[in-house]
C-alpha cells in the first residue's frame, strides 16, 4: 500500500474514530488504523514521528498530540473504536510506539510527583501511609464547586471530562487481576465485582454513569467527547491504562487504585449535592449517590486486604505501590484544577480549539 | 476476606467501618429487611455517616481513631 493511499484514508479516519487527530503523531497514528494491518507496511514510520512528538513535547503528561495518541494505542488493547481493525493490537511497530511513549511519560511522571517517605512492607504500614496521603490530597476543590457553585452548563461540562474515564469505569484496574495471587488477588475481584454490577448488567458502574449521562441530555456513546476534553483529562485514564498494562508497574496500577478509591466517597457526596441543587433527580444523581456506599467499602478492602497485602506479601513493590498511589493523586488533582481554574476564571473547562 | 467455615464475618478496619462480607441480612428494629445494595458492606462505626447504617467516608473528615491503627 502505498503512502498516497495513507493520504486518502486520512479523509476516512474522521469516520474511524470519533476524534480528530491533535498533531503529526496522532495524524499519523490515525491514518494508519484506518487502514487494514495486513495491507500496510511493517514499519509505517511511526518511531521517528515518536521521537518528533516527544521532542516537540515541552510536558508529555500535557501535550495534546502524545497524549491522544497514548489514548488510542490504549484503545486498540480495550477495543475502545469499533471501525478499527483488532489485528492491529500486536502489531510490534505500534507496540514499540506504546513503549517509547510510555518511557517518557513515566520518566516524566517518576521525576514530577512527590513521594512520600516509603512504609515498612507490612499491611498495616501500608494502609497507613496511603491514608496519610490521601488525608493530605485536600486541596482546593473541585467537589466543594460542584457542590455549592456550578451551573447546569458547567455540571454538563464535568459529566463530560468524566466520560472519557467513566464509560468504561475499572476497566484499567482489571488488567491487573491475573497478574495478581492470593488475598491481594481475591481483594481486587471482590472491589471489581461490585464495580461491574455484581452480575446485574444495569448495576455496571459505566452504566449506571451512561444513565446519568443521558438523562442530562448528553450522549453516552464512547468516545463521543474526547474531543471537547483536554491533554490532561486524557493523561489522567492514560495514567492508569500504563500502570494497568505493563506487569511490571503492577504495584503502581495497585497504588492507584487505592488513592482512587480512598478519595471517592466524599467528593461524590458532594458531586450528588450539587446535581440535587439544580433540581436534578435521581436518574442523574444515582451514580453519584452509589460511588459514596460503594467506594466507603471499597477504600478499606483496597487499602488493607489490597495494597497492604501485596506490600507484605511482595515487599519489593512497596514502593510502586506508594509511587502509584502518589501519581494518582497528581494527576488527577492536575485534572481537576485545569476544570476550577477555568471555571473560577468564568472560561469553560472544554478545548476550544476543534 | 470471608473465612469458609462461617457463613458471615464481620471485620472491624482500623480507623474505619465494620465491613460485613457473606450471607446476612440487614435488619431495622421493626423487622424490616435494609437491603445491603450489594455483596459487602461498610457500616458506620464513628456515627457521623449520613447514610446509617451503612458508611459514607466522613469517619475521615472528624478524625476517627481506633486504637488497632
Amino acid at each position: 500500500m502505498s503512502a498516497t493511499q495513507y493520504v486518502s484514508l486520512s479523509t476516512e479516519s474522521s469516520s474511524a474514530f470519533p476524534m480528530a487527530a491533535r498533531g503529526p503523531l496522532s495524524h499519523k497514528l490515525m491514518t494508519v488504523l484506518a487502514d487494514r494491518p495486513e495491507t500496510t507496511p511493517v514499519d509505517p514510520g511511526l518511531s521517528e514521528a515518536v521521537g518528533a512528538a516527544l521532542a516537540a513535547a515541552d510536558s508529555v503528561v500535557y501535550d495534546d498530540d502524545v497524549q491522544l495518541s497514548l489514548f488510542v494505542l490504549y484503545g486498540l488493547h480495550y477495543g475502545s473504536f469499533a471501525g478499527i481493525s483488532p489485528e492491529w493490537e500486536w502489531q510490534p511497530a505500534l507496540i514499540g510506539a506504546r513503549l517509547e511513549l510510555e518511557r517518557a511519560f513515566e520518566a516524566e511522571l517518576r521525576s514530577t510527583v512527590a513521594v512520600p517517605a516509603l512504609p515498612e512492607p507490612t499491611g498495616k504500614a501500608v494502609a497507613k501511609t496511603l491514608a496519610e496521603i490521601t488525608a493530605a490530597d485536600a486541596g482546593p476543590s473541585l467537589s466543594r464547586f460542584v457542590a455549592k457553585k456550578a451551573t447546569a452548563e458547567q455540571l454538563g461540562e464535568f459529566l463530560m471530562q468524566r466520560s472519557v474515564y467513566t464509560l468504561r469505569e475499572a476497566d484499567p484496574h482489571s488488567w491487573a487481576i491475573p497478574r495478581l495471587t492470593g488475598r491481594a488477588k481475591a481483594a481486587l475481584v471482590e472491589i471489581q465485582a461490585d464495580e461491574y454490577g455484581g452480575g446485574r448488567p444495569a448495576r455496571m458502574h459505566a452504566e449506571i454513569f451512561a444513565t446519568t449521562m443521558r438523562s442530562f441530555g448528553l450522549d453516552a456513546e464512547y468516545g463521543r467527547y474526547v474531543d471537547d476534553v483536554p491533554a490532561i483529562t486524557l493523561a489522567s485514564l492514560n495514567v492508569m491504562s500504563m500502570f494497568g498494562l505493563n506487569r511490571r508497574l503492577l504495584g503502581a496500577i495497585v497504588g492507584h487504585l487505592a488513592a482512587f478509591e480512598m478519595t471517592s466517597s466524599i467528593p461524590n457526596g458532594m458531586y450528588a449535592n450539587g446535581f440535587r441543587r439544580l433540581g436534578y433527580g435521581t436518574d442523574v444523581t444515582a451514580y453519584f449517590d452509589e460511588h459514596v456506599a460503594a467506594d466507603a467499602v471499597h477504600e478499606q478492602i483496597a487499602a488493607h486486604d489490597l495494597a497492604g497485602a501485596l506490600g507484605e506479601d511482595q515487599p519489593h513493590l512497596v514502593a510502586d505501590i506508594v509511587f502509584g498511589a502518589a501519581a494518582c493523586l497528581a494527576v488527577d488533582g492536575w485534572a481537576g484544577a485545569h476544570i476550577l481554574d477555568a471555571w473560577t476564571a468564568g472560561t469553560s473547562s472544554l478545548r476550544s480549539e476543534r | 476476606m470471608a473465612d469458609d467455615a462461617s457463613p458471615a464475618s464481620i471485620t472491624p478496619y482500623p480507623d474505619g467501618p465494620l465491613i460485613v462480607r457473606g450471607d446476612f441480612e440487614i435488619r431495622s428494629t421493626d423487622g424490616a429487611v435494609i437491603p445491603n445494595g450489594r455483596a459487602t458492606v461498610a457500616l458506620c462505626r464513628c456515627g457521623v455517616s449520613s447514610i446509617k447504617p451503612f458508611c459514607d467516608g466522613t469517619h475521615k473528615l472528624v478524625k476517627f481513631r481506633t486504637d488497632d491503627a
